[in-house]
């Protein structure tokens, strides 16, 4: 028992992510300068997970979240919606078209507006199919982030925080250090200052979104950015964010730069 | 809950010496050590094993360290002074990530919830993270911990 400190204190020292033996993953990066030496190295939550959760994102086969992106993958090529159409009769082959995407989400859009990928596709649903918006976080969304996630596997974390993008991520910066609810905890109490130290079972790692969705292990099945986040601030005792809110779109552009330097995971497993 | 409201001082009424210990017991009847280790290590109590290792709790799964080891703190620490940290640990620690205790002003913080649902506080039911008595009951257990 006191082994749960030392034994798993810190990110893993040299494991390499590399998919179906071919495509390697990067999980360790130099820290923007925007971080200004907040943390000595940037690291994916990967390196804080047992060699058993790790081995599960090596392997497609393994690898749960896959599940999400085949079923994305068939949405994609399905007609909805009063004007008849699928996501592919507009943007074809998704591996060229969606390419790179998810690396740079969230974006402002042309209205000047700061969207997630969840945005663009309820967007192009509502406005282009004439279908119904899915709701954030559910299976179907989620599925469908995932597919387009995986379109920019091993592409580098390429959000935009300067020019019209700067007011936003100056919001979601504010957010990351304000320390929410009774328990008066930031993101930054346990992301970015006791990150490889445990919070009873939970191995803090540097709550990075670059492998989002991330398919988890303990709720079986896929979560978004946004659920993630709005778990964490529940658990300060505070009074949450809806996901889908102004609030977590600045966060996760925000959390996303912190992340500016390491690859786009393209659907992560965790516990 | 089982002390008299009399003899419990309110959170707002709390007397520091030196600015980082409580003399005055917060309830008026004295600790109970074992009831003070259920508080340390039940998740909806004071769930301080979190963030703290306890080595005299062998049996105890997943402890924290996020904080200091709890081995010789009542050496280290008067009563008061441990009374004071539990109490308000950020007047002892400013700036500290350690909760404050026993502080039932919403006011004090931001967005505070109803417990962990996510929702907004409920002005009827919001109160301290822990009783007048649970901290003295603590502050009993945590004084038995002299050893390194
Ligand atoms: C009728 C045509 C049409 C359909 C159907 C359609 N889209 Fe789009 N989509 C567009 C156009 C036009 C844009 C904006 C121009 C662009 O960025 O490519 C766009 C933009 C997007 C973007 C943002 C791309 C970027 O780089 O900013 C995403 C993501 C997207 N669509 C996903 C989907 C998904 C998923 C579906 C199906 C559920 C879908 N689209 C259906 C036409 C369509
Ligand atoms: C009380 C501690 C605590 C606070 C405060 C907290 N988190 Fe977390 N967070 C955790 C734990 C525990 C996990 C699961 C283990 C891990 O990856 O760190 C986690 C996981 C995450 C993950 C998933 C990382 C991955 O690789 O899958 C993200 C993203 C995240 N947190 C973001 C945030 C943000 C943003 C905030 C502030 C709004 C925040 N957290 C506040 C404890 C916290
Ligand atoms: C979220 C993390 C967290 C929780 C939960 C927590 N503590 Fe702490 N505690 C700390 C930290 C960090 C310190 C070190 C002081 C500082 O902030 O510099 C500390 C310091 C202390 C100290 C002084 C330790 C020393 O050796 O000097 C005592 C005593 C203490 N805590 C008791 C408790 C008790 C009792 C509880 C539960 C009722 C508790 N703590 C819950 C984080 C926590």
């Amino acid at each position: 028992v006191a082994l749960s400190g030392a034994a798993s204190a810190d990110p893993h020292p040299d494991a390499e992510l590399i998919i179906e033996g071919e495509l390697n993953v990067k999980v360790r990066a130099e820290p923007a300068a925007h971080l200004d030496g907040a943390v000595p190295e940037i690291y994916s939550g990967w390196l804080f997970r047992t060699d058993e959760t790790r081995s599960l994102q090596m392997d497609d086969f393994e690898n749960p979240a896959m599940l999400g992106v085949e079923a994305g993958q068939d949405a994609w090529n399905t007609v909805e919606g009063a004007a008849g159409k699928s996501c592919a009769d507009c943007h074809g082959d998704a591996a060229e078209s969606m390419k790179g995407v998810r690396a740079v989400m969230p974006k402002v859009n042309d209205n000047g507006d700061l969207w997630s990928t969840e945005d663009y596709v309820n967007n192009c649903r509502t406005e282009r199919m004439e279908a119904d918006a899915l709701k954030w976080n559910s299976g179907d969304l989620n599925n469908m982030v995932a597919y387009i996630s995986v379109q920019s596997r091993g592409m580098p974390v390429a959000v935009q925080i300067d020019g019209e993008a700067e007011p936003f991520w100056e919001r979601g910066k504010d957010m990351y250090y304000t320390r929410f609810g009774q328990l008066e905890l930031s993101c930054a109490s346990c992301h970015e200052e006791n990150y490889g130290m445990n919070i009873r079972a939970d191995h803090l790692s540097q709550g990075q979104i670059n492998g989002f969705p991330t398919y988890r292990l303990k709720q079986g099945k896929l979560i978004s950015t946004h659920n993630r986040f709005r778990g964490c601030i529940r658990d300060t005792r505070a009074e949450s964010f809806a996901m889908g809110s102004q609030e977590f779109r600045e966060l996760e552009l925000y959390v996303a730069s912190r992340g500016l330097g390491l690859d786009t995971e393209g659907v992560a497993v965790r516990n | 809950a089982g002390a008299s409201a009399s003899a419990e001082v309110k959170p707002a009424d709390l007397v520091w010496e030196d600015e980082i210990a409580i003399p005055a017991s917060l309830s008026g009847t004295a600790g109970d050590p074992a009831k003070g280790a259920e508080v340390l290590v039940k998740r909806s109590l004071g769930n301080c094993v979190a963030c703290h290792e306890n080595s005299a709790m062998p049996d105890v799964a997943f402890q924290g360290n996020v904080g200091p080891s709890f081995d010789g703190v009542g050496a280290r620490w008067s009563e008061a002074e441990l009374r004071g940290i539990v109490a308000n640990a950020k007047q002892v620690f400013p700036g500290s990530i350690m909760p404050v205790f026993y502080n039932d002003n919403p006011d004090d913080y931001i967005r505070p919830g109803d417990a962990y649902t996510a929702k907004a506080y409920n002005p009827e039911t919001f109160t301290t993270l822990l009783t007048a008595q649970q901290i003295e009951d603590v502050v009993a257990y945590l004084t038995t911990l002299t050893e390194y």
